[in-house]
């Protein structure tokens, strides 16, 4: 997939917004990919760590709007606590949900939930993933 | 127009009683300083078709937010029970909308599970306590919350005894949850099926059900008004001060 | 002094064998703890937002209830609540600034400076307890079972909290070691099996754990040991479905690591509560001759 760079496409307050909450430079990101390379869940994201950084880097966000990577990233901590730059790449992650949650745009909806899935599951399955993926 | 008893009292108590100024929905009134915050608004001319029932701080249909000058703090109370404040900023929220789950009670077991289910938005809590702060009833609802998260629908019944339903937990709820619909249901378990059945109860019922009582029954039935009333008036009372093992003279349907 | 014990509300219903196990344990231990009277929720997962600090709360809340019973220790099982409590403590203790913002907005709570150390058992056994003092009370070792240990993600990352390397930790190791296991090494222990993307990424979950599981039997594991009740649902009661999805699984005992310890300990094996794993799990015990049929 090509990634075209484009002043136009360029969006600055979405960059602005997540050094804000997540506190991180992902400039200093040098694109080596180590983050790719320990993601556990990388056959099934359609956008991998490192080009997220290097979409950020260029303010691409339709592209990271369309990428399903934070809504699949586990927050596992591999990439960040492997970043040779010392980026904590979860916390971007982060950011970028939070950037949808705060619109009251929810990822997953109780309702849909099979009763037998809640009755299955352990407590922390449910605080956790509703911490992540619901406003 | 008929002026009722309470309208009589209201106004007597006007006469004597100082005035102050308070600020409903936001604009002033000079109302007496003695009266409930009901009483006040009905005082200034508001007239109760909703949010309020019982006047007596049970139903739980009067909840009232208020704010003091120069303080960021929020205060809640029962329309029916607070009395007013000089300078004090309120309206009622009689009515918050919450998401009551919709459940046959009988095809429940009593399981922390059916909770869960009947209510996920359970695990939306952050702890925040903004529910336990809020409560006119001083339910710490944050406690029966995390109780329920756990499973422990004993103790969320417990911690929850005291609540009356007026839904201001839930009008301050960050994880939007309908807090005392759930303790309705950990109390409804609770009481249902992790309580110990009572044995007297269930005899009494036999008995009742064996007809036992349906011959003095049918003879109150058949006694005039007269005959009613002395009965009544007659009738052995259990003393104030009687101990456990009082028991009455005339023990025929014990 | 009583350490202070935090359970996490899954101990209290889906993973009893997880707790039970471990208080019969201590008991045996003489190691004097105490339940918080009062505790609430943790989070299960750390906020990860500089801007987000209601989610903090919860964590502090519970650090505070630790305090005001007097006590410098809690003590964790869960290693998502491990995690959430270890890292909030670390932010209280550590960051001024939002140290004074939590503190104001609990306008009802003593205020909290990040005093309470936060361990999980293992790091107990290993830091405090002693894996020497242990070894002692190891009546019923293992017989050489050969268990892989899985740390997962929440006992190692950060490096802030690990209880070990992040990367190549061998607590975990050493503790199976001491209870008698032949341990298994294997390049998965570490790896992520999905965790709470059980709700939002069902399939990628079930993907994730079926690797590290076939990692482990590949490695020559009999037996896999964890610390998370989200990992034992995710590897232990999902592998029926991984067992029906993936036409290369083998089925793969799992057991909780204090399980594992309660039948080293020669306690009863009830109190580890065997029957609340997969049926699998207590099939190879009795093949091992470690509970009685
Ligand atoms: S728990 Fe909620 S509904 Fe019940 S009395 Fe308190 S605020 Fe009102
Ligand atoms: S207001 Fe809601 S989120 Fe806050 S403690 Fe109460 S139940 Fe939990
Ligand atoms: S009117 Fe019933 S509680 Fe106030």
């Amino acid at each position: 997939m090509p990634i075209f760079i484009s002043t136009r496409e360029s969006d600055d307050q979405l960059r602005k917004k997540v050094r804000e909450i997540s506190g991180q430079n992902f400039q200093q990101c040098y694109q080596c990919g180590t983050c790719s390379g320990s993601c556990p869940m990388i056959e099934h994201i359609n956008v991998f760590p490192r080009r997220i950084m290097a979409l950020l880097q260029l303010g691409n966000r339709k592209a990271l709007e369309e990428s399903n990577t934070p809504w699949v990233c586990a927050s596992c901590h591999t990439c960040m606590v492997r970043c040779p730059r010392g980026i904590d790449i979860t916390k971007v992650m982060e950011a970028l949900r939070l950037i949808k949650l705060r619109q009251n745009i929810d990822r997953i909806e109780l309702k849909k939930l099979e009763p037998e899935q809640i009755a299955d599951m352990p407590q922390i399955a449910m605080v956790s993933g509703f911490r992540k993926m619901t406003s | 127009m008929s002026t009722t008893t309470e309208d009589k009292e209201t106004k007597s108590a006007a006469i004597e009683a100082k005035l102050i100024p308070i600020y409903i929905m936001g604009k002033k009134y000079e109302v007496p300083e003695s009266l409930t915050i009901m009483k006040a608004m009905e005082y200034a001319g508001y007239k109760y078709i909703r949010g309020c029932g019982c006047r007596g701080g049970v139903c739980g249909a009067c909840s009232t937010i208020y704010r003091k000058p120069n303080d960021y703090k929020i205060y809640t109370g029962l329309a029916c029970q607070t009395v007013v404040e000089p300078d004090m900023y309120l309206t009622q929220l009689p009515f918050y909308p919450a998401m009551r789950a919709t459940y046959n009670f009988y095809d429940l077991e009593g399981k922390p599970e059916e909770i869960f289910e009947l209510y996920p938005e359970l695990f939306r809590c952050v702890a925040c306590n903004a529910c336990t702060k809020v409560c006119p009833m001083d339910v710490e609802v944050m406690d029966y919350i995390a109780a329920l998260k756990r499973g422990d629908i004993k103790a969320a019944a417990q911690i929850s005894f005291d609540c009356i339903q007026c839904g201001l937990c839930a009008s301050r709820c960050m994880g939007e949850l309908p807090q005392y619909h759930i303790a309705q249901l950990a109390r409804r378990i609770n009481g249902t099926y992790l309580t110990p059945r009572a044995e007297h109860l269930k005899t009494m019922v036999a008995n009742i059900q064996a007809g036992r009582y349906k011959e003095a029954l049918e003879g109150l039935k058949a006694s005039d008004e007269d005959n009613l009333k002395k009965l009544y008036t007659g009738r052995e009372m259990e003393p104030a001060t009687a101990g456990e093992d009082w028991t009455p003279k005339d023990s025929t349907y014990l | 002094m009583k350490i202070a014990y935090y359970p996490g509300c899954t101990l209290k219903t889906k993973a009893k064998n997880l707790e039970l196990a471990a208080l019969a344990c201590l008991d045996k231990l003489r190691v004097e703890y105490e339940e918080l009277p009062r505790w609430n929720c943790c989070g299960a997962v750390f906020s990860l937002a500089d801007d987000d600090l209601i989610h903090m709360v919860a964590p502090v809340r519970d650090l505070i209830r630790v305090q005001e019973r007097g006590q410098d220790t809690v003590l964790t099982l869960c290693s998502m609540c491990y995690n959430t409590l270890a890292r909030a403590n670390d932010l209280m203790k550590n960051d001024e600034e939002k140290r004074k913002t939590i503190n104001d907005f609990m306008d009802e709570e003593p205020d909290y400076e990040g005093n309470v150390r936060v361990v999980h058992l293992l790091d107990f056994i290993r830091d405090d307890y002693g894996f020497d003092k242990l070894k002692e009370h190891i009546t019923a070792p293992l017989n050489g079972m050969k268990v892989a240990p899985y740390y997962g993600c929440t006992l190692l990352r950060p490096k802030e909290v690990a209880l070990d390397r992040p990367d190549n930790p061998i607590v975990f190791h050493k503790f199976l070691e001491v209870i008698g296991a032949e341990v298994i090494d294997f390049g998965s222990a570490t790896k992520c099996c999905g965790a709470y993307q059980v709700l939002g990424a069902p399939e990628a979950t079930l993907q994730v754990s079926h690797e590290i599981i076939s990692d482990a039997v590949n490695n020559g594991a009999e037996a896999l040991a964890l610390t998370c009740p989200l990992c034992d649902y995710n590897m232990g009661k999902r592998q029926d479905q991984i067992l029906e999805k993936f036409d290369d699984a083998k089925e793969l005992p799992v057991y909780y690591f204090t399980q594992l310890l309660a039948l080293a300990m020669g306690l009863e094996s009830g109190v580890a509560h065997f029957e609340l794993n997969r049926e699998i799990a207590q099939k190879l015990l009795k093949k091992k001759n470690l509970i009685k049929t």
